[in-house]
């Protein structure tokens, strides 16, 4: 438990110190839209994985992201909502939004289950393209900064617009979002709940037949998968300040997945480090030109014929080695 | 009328084809392949360089590209899948290796070919033109009857060769086949170079009509995976349906649904989760995959 304590804390005081030091020291202010960029990606990554929990590979968290970034901006822009209020409210529109088509599509399993997310990140951004609400093809943009959240007087959060150094303001939002999820995330699979799901990725009808409910159950986890694709849709909607129908598109929702697989499905942290390989990774190698992605690719091919469990699966008990 | 039924079955055609190497791939492995449109778009570049930049003659285009993908379906088979399926607790892990051959094919196509659009010339001139009912370049019937060809003689092969009957047991019951002497890494491999093979040599067919480019390949899995799912993951007739459905869908959808804009494939796509809400495996699928 000490231990615990003590990696949290370390982890906190790198996210929320050590990190602004370090760039505030080299003076690569780039990596504060990186670095934002893992922290929301792993947000909805960690609906992923929720997924993945019970048994179920979802391809198609881009589809909420991209729900979420368009409720977020329809409501900032056409109804004049203040960004703090459509934040959650874009998860909850999600969450919704995926009970609607959890019910019949969570009957589904396997590659059944992960094709039809896959088309359903395609659905999204067809919606979105011909649907006139949302702007068509040329997406809503200029949309303002996130603007002062207070409390009876009381100022939680300044006004970006006024703020010298915004980038530093978006990093620690998405770090504390991103920290909020985790924690959320950690909470459920440490509590019944995450039992539960655990028992519907071994065996549903054996969870089924000692009374465990599992209709309700994979509904519930991924509405709350849904969620967390929303609100960080939403966030980056905030940061970019545009959305088009193409913000969040099939690649996307396979980078996703993609995560969740590097760090390693059976580690609540495994999203978040694979975000940061992958993303981070892809960033630094954009010294390499052309060679790039070839770089990048073979890297990950490599990694999964090493490791093919995920990264963390490092870190397991020395098993009885096959 | 009469043309949009000639599209659908010229588009059925190619889909059908891509659609059978991928449904063949996931029956004998349980791996969705999301290189496959990566593997057609290789294919497309292969006949390519053979035929526009070496000056060959079309038909040894499509042999190197069937070649050269099979060769490569092989390898990844035996090096990269074999070794993860082994070695990982989820059979799932196979998809992020599915997507690192994805990406790294893209890297391999940008390197080799560039990004430009490419096609061939014309292989036959010509229109066909029967009263002003059905019209069509005589090009694109020599493909669709190649394509269904190509369709026939698969069909063929696993129904009656010693290789496909062992192919098929492997499909039915993995555990099984092996009992009974089918050497199960021998054939998987088979199988997979097999299917990369079909996705290649679409790629050589449709790269004298529409061209090629490296963009093609990530759309061309999803419609890969819509087939599939219309007529059932891992069985070969249903992957055959799927593909002429598709293309007779997109066929008829672009005729009757173009006054109203681009929303053929939103159409298509609301359609599917429907009909999958009714009956999720499919037309012709085992349930649960």
């Amino acid at each position: 438990m000490a231990l615990r304590l003590i990696g949290i804390g370390a982890f906190l005081l790198g996210v929320f110190v050590l990190v602004p030091v370090f760039i505030a020291v080299t003076g690569r202010w780039d990596f504060y839209y990186t670095l934002t960029s893992v922290a929301l990606l792993s947000v909805g990554a960690a609906g992923v994985w929720l997924t993945f929990y019970i048994g179920r590979i979802n391809i198609g968290q881009g589809a909420y992201a991209l729900v979420g970034g368009y409720v977020s901006a329809i409501l900032v822009m056409k109804a004049g909502f203040s960004f703090w209020v459509t934040l959650p409210l874009a998860g909850v529109a999600c969450a919704l939004i995926s009970v609607v088509i959890g019910l019949p599509i969570l009957r589904l399993r396997g590659v059944y289950f992960a094709m039809v997310t896959l088309v359903l990140t395609e659905v999204a951004r067809l919606t979105a393209l011909a649907l006139p609400v949302t702007n068509g093809a040329k997406g809503i943009t200029s949309i303002p900064l996130p603007g002062e959240l207070s409390i009876l007087g009381l100022t939680i959060i300044p006004d970006f617009a006024g703020l010298a150094n915004p980038k530093l303001a978006f990093y620690l939002m998405g770090a504390a979002l991103m920290a909020l999820t985790y924690l959320v995330l950690w909470r459920i699979v440490n509590s019944r709940l995450g039992h539960l799901c655990r028992s519907l990725q071994q065996n549903e009808e054996l969870a089924a037949s000692i009374g465990v409910n599992t209709a309700m159950l994979r509904v519930l986890a991924y509405s709350i998968s849904s969620f967390f694709g929303g609100i960080a849709g939403a966030m980056f909607v905030a940061i970019s300040q545009s959305i088009y129908p193409s913000s969040f598109v099939v690649t996307d929702s396979v980078n996703f997945m993609l995560y969740c697989f590097l760090g390693g499905l059976g580690y609540v942290f495994g999203p978040m480090l694979g975000t940061l390989l992958l993303y981070f990774g892809w960033d630094l190698l954009s010294v390499a030109k052309q060679y790039q992605l070839l770089i990048y690719s073979g890297s990950m091919i490599a990694l999964m014929l090493v490791l093919p469990n995920g990264l963390l699966s490092l870190f397991d008990k020395k098993e009885s080695r096959q | 009328m009469e043309q949009i039924l000639a599209n659908g079955l010229y588009l059925g055609a190619q889909y059908a084809l891509i659609a059978l190497g991928l449904t063949l791939i996931f029956s004998l492995m349980n791996v969705l392949n999301f290189a496959h449109g990566q593997m057609y778009v290789f294919g497309g570049f292969v006949t390519y360089t053979v035929v526009a930049q070496f000056g060959l003659p079309f038909i040894v285009g499509l042999v190197a590209s069937a070649a050269v993908l099979a060769v490569l379906g092989g390898l990844i088979e035996k090096f990269l899948f074999r070794p993860v399926i082994r070695r990982s607790k989820r059979e799932e892990s196979t998809m992020l290796l599915a997507a690192g051959i994805a990406f790294f094919l893209d890297a391999v196509i940008l390197l080799l070919f560039g990004e430009k659009q490419r096609g061939v010339p014309k292989i036959v001139n010509g229109v066909f033109n029967w009263d002003m009912r059905i019209i069509m370049p005589y090009d694109r019937i020599l493909i669709g009857i190649l394509a269904i060809t190509l369709i026939v003689s698969f069909i063929l092969f696993m129904q009656y060769s010693r290789t496909g009957r062992a192919m098929r047991a492997l499909a039915q019951d993995r555990m099984a086949a092996q009992l009974m002497g089918v050497d199960v890494d021998r054939y998987s491999m088979i199988g997979f170079a097999l299917g990369a093979m079909l996705a290649g040599l679409v790629g050589g067919l449709l790269v004298t009509i529409t061209g090629i480019n490296l963009g093609m390949g990530g759309p061309t899995s999803v419609k890969a995976f819509l087939m599939i799912m219309i007529g059932g993951a891992g069985v070969i007739s249903g992957a055959i349906a799927g593909g002429f459905i598709l293309g007779m869908m997109e066929s008829v959808g672009l005729t009757l649904l173009a006054a109203y804009g681009d929303i053929t494939y939103l159409v298509i796509f609301a359609t599917l989760m429907v009909f999958l809400a009714i009956r999720p495996q499919g037309l012709m699928g085992k349930p649960w995959g």
